[in-house]
């Protein structure tokens, strides 16, 4: 990680040209993303033009259906919850150097498990029955991921691999829990799960179009936060990202850190299919993997797999998603448009870790010299 | 001939049929990874290169009328997205798994945008040749029914395995995948050598698209690979690095993926869905078997970051 050098930053601030020099230093964290994320979107402009498609009418078209009035905030908003969660499962185990990209099973079987067991928890009240029902979804689903943890760092298994083929393997479960033994009877066309009961329901925050899940997901985003920037775990937790060996050697339980972040992560994007079967579907069936798992890796690697930055990253591409009809209907281009769009930025933001450190405006060491 | 008179028979020949169905992407995908993995680097994005591969190619082979122009189609697209890879990956710090992972959400992107106008129109299919006529059986004739790439697949895996042990530029490669410094000591231009064995790597990756579209199953949509390409990734670590066993986990993996067709020709649907999951489960299962967190892998190219 290229950020992570307060040693040379301390001696800086105290030249004349301090609070500049400090500012320069802080930038280039923001900066570089910011500067790749608008690369990606002229790339595909460009691409746009070469196809004979209007990049300005694209990108009006995109800020009209994704930002431009209070329905298509509210649209987006709703949108953006999933991506939140799904993010953090992304994040989580990047603090310790994991690619974990299997968050879409963890969606799916968060979302079967509260689907499964709303019936059997039916007879309690909603206040007490919901919580029951994260609860359990956050369960599954942090095993599920707290298992690919586990096989990286008692098997050596490659974690990247593993976490999609459990993704596979977990699409595969659901469909057959959904159309075996959880099948409603009355799901003819698609097979589904009983209903949820009115009283499971997850409701609208009061005033708006958009359910709970977007305020549990920010607060999960600052809990995640608080947790990897303010507590000793987190600490740990990124000297052991750097360097595992060194990690074990200083003592530090590398084993329970990949482990519980794994878990964590795993639990976080388990929520996401809670809230995806209680507030928007009614039950859990095959619409629980629409892929929200992979647009959460391409949120989290925007953001540099900070919680805090999670929150704006998401909401941006919460946008792009849902302007995805209007595109369709207006420009006449194929609903795949967006995962294009996010190709391109993905690729961008992954270019421009070459140019951590190596630009001279961002060190200001390097200011007064001819290197 | 009805499907009783084999009875449970049935399944193992279906098996087999399927398996060398079903084996062909796998085997192609998987040779292109063991050409690029051996270079030293990892190339996770073959999943993206395969599903545009099998669009690149069902649409030439439409426009076109000929199968083996798609074929070519789909190598050559491939290959840019090789080369692609590979380029981006010779940048300092720029993580090649991070970006395998990009291209891969990358290609079926672009695949899944250009593929739209060919998924209603239908493309001329690859010959295949009748090995099964010494028997009656409707069977056994149509699981022997071999498609040209199956065979051309072997050949390249025959031909692989003798680049990487008898010839100069396969033991360039090597020098590369196991260490940079000693290449660069050589005179070698590791990176250089490394892109080109992408972008090779990644035609391999696109004819093996082209055989999911232009055979088995033989139209283009959107759902046509279900991980095909990944799984080849980790059957390259099962393969140990050999372009020869490649062929034979290819087979493995095919029959694996022809399980739950198998059991539902003679009648068996309970679980079905747990059947279709059964390659993933191999897959990961071989992975888990094969890995260690101590020791490198044998047989691993000492450059590969997966395995360091």
């Amino acid at each position: 990680m290229a950020d992570q050098n307060p040693s040379r930053g301390g001696e800086k601030i105290l030249s004349p040209d301090g609070w500049l020099a400090a500012l320069a230093q802080r930038s280039e964290a923001v900066v570089l993303p910011m500067g790749a994320l608008l690369a990606g979107l002229a790339a595909f402009g460009l691409f746009l033009l070469i196809l004979g498609k209007s990049p300005a009418d694209f990108y009006a078209l995109v800020y009209k259906a994704g930002f431009g009035t209070a329905f298509s905030w509210q649209n987006t908003l709703s949108r953006t919850a999933p991506l939140l969660f799904a993010a953090l499962c992304v994040a989580l185990p990047a603090r310790l150097g994991l690619v974990v990209i299997g968050g879409e099973g963890a969606i799916v079987l968060g979302g079967v498990a509260c689907g499964a067991l709303a019936g059997s928890v039916s007879g309690l009240p909603g206040p007490l029955a919901i919580p029951l029902l994260a609860l359990a979804g956050a369960l599954v689903a942090g095993l599920w991921i707290g298992a690919v943890g586990a096989l990286r760092h008692y098997r050596g298994v490659n974690e990247t691999i593993a976490s999609l083929l459990m993704a596979y393997i977990a699409i595969a479960l659901m469909n057959h829990l959904v159309e075996g033994p959880f099948r409603d009877p009355a799901s003819l066309n698609k097979p589904s799960t009983a209903p949820l009961a009115a009283h499971l329901r997850i409701g609208d925050i009061p005033g708006w179009d958009v359910h709970w899940g977007l305020v549990v997901g920010i607060l999960s985003c600052v809990v995640a936060w608080v947790l990897m920037e303010r507590t000793t775990w987190g600490f740990a937790a990124r000297i052991a990202g750097g360097n595992i060996r060194a990690a074990q050697v200083q003592g530090l339980p590398v084993g329970r850190l990949i482990l519980g972040f794994t878990a964590l992560g795993g639990a976080f994007a388990g929520i996401a299919g809670v809230f995806e079967v209680a507030a928007v579907h009614g039950s859990a069936n095959a619409s629980l993997a629409s892929g929200y798992g992979y647009t959460g890796i391409l949120v989290a690697f925007l953001a540099r797999h900070n919680p805090l930055a999670i929150i704006p990253v998401a909401i941006l591409l919460a946008g792009f998603e849902a302007s995805s009809g209007l595109l369709q209907r207006r420009m006449d281009l194929p609903d795949a448009t967006v995962l294009v769009l996010q190709g391109f930025v993905f690729v961008t933001i992954l270019l421009s870790e070459t140019l951590y450190g190596r630009l001279r405006i961002f060190s200001p060491a390097r200011w007064r010299t001819n290197q | 001939m009805t499907e009783a008179d084999l009875g449970l028979w049935a399944i193992p020949v279906a098996i087999l049929g399927g398996a060398i169905r079903v084996s062909t992407p796998f085997l192609f995908v998987s040779l292109g990874e063991v050409l690029t993995e051996r270079s030293g680097r990892i190339n996770l994005g073959l999943e993206g290169t395969l599903v545009f591969g099998a669009m690149a190619g069902y649409a030439l082979a439409y426009e076109t009328g000929s199968p083996w122009i798609g074929v070519l189609a789909a190598a050559f697209a491939g290959s840019l997205f090789g080369l692609f890879h590979g380029l981006i990956c010779s940048l300092p710090r720029v993580n090649d798994i991070a970006i395998g992972i990009a291209l891969m959400l990358l290609g079926m992107g672009l695949a899944f945008f250009f593929g739209k106008p060919y998924i209603q129109p239908v493309a001329p299919d690859l010959p295949s040749i009748g090995f099964g006529g010494w028997s009656d059986l409707p069977q056994v004739q149509a699981a022997l029914r071999v498609n040209v790439l199956f065979l051309i697949g072997i050949a390249a895996a025959i031909a692989l395995w003798w680049m990487f042990r008898a010839t100069r530029i396969g033991l360039l490669i090597r020098v590369v995948g196991d260490s940079t410094d000693a290449a660069r000591a050589m005179g070698l231009r590791p990176a250089v050598i490394r892109t080109l064995a992408t972008a090779a790597g990644g035609a391999f990756a696109g004819v093996g698209g082209a055989y999911l579209s232009l055979f088995y199953p033989g139209s283009w949509n959107e759902g046509i690979s279900s991980g095909q390409g990944l799984m080849a990734v980790a059957l390259v670590i099962f393969a140990r690095w050999n372009p020869l066993a490649c062929f034979w986990a290819a087979i493995l993996f095919g029959g694996a993926g022809a399980l739950g067709p198998a059991l539902q020709s003679v009648g068996v649907s309970e679980g079905y869905y747990l059947f279709y999951a059964a390659p993933y489960v191999l897959t990961l299962g071989v992975l888990i078997v094969t890995s260690s967190p101590t020791r490198a892998m044998t047989g691993a190219p000492g450059e590969l970051s997966i395995t360091k």
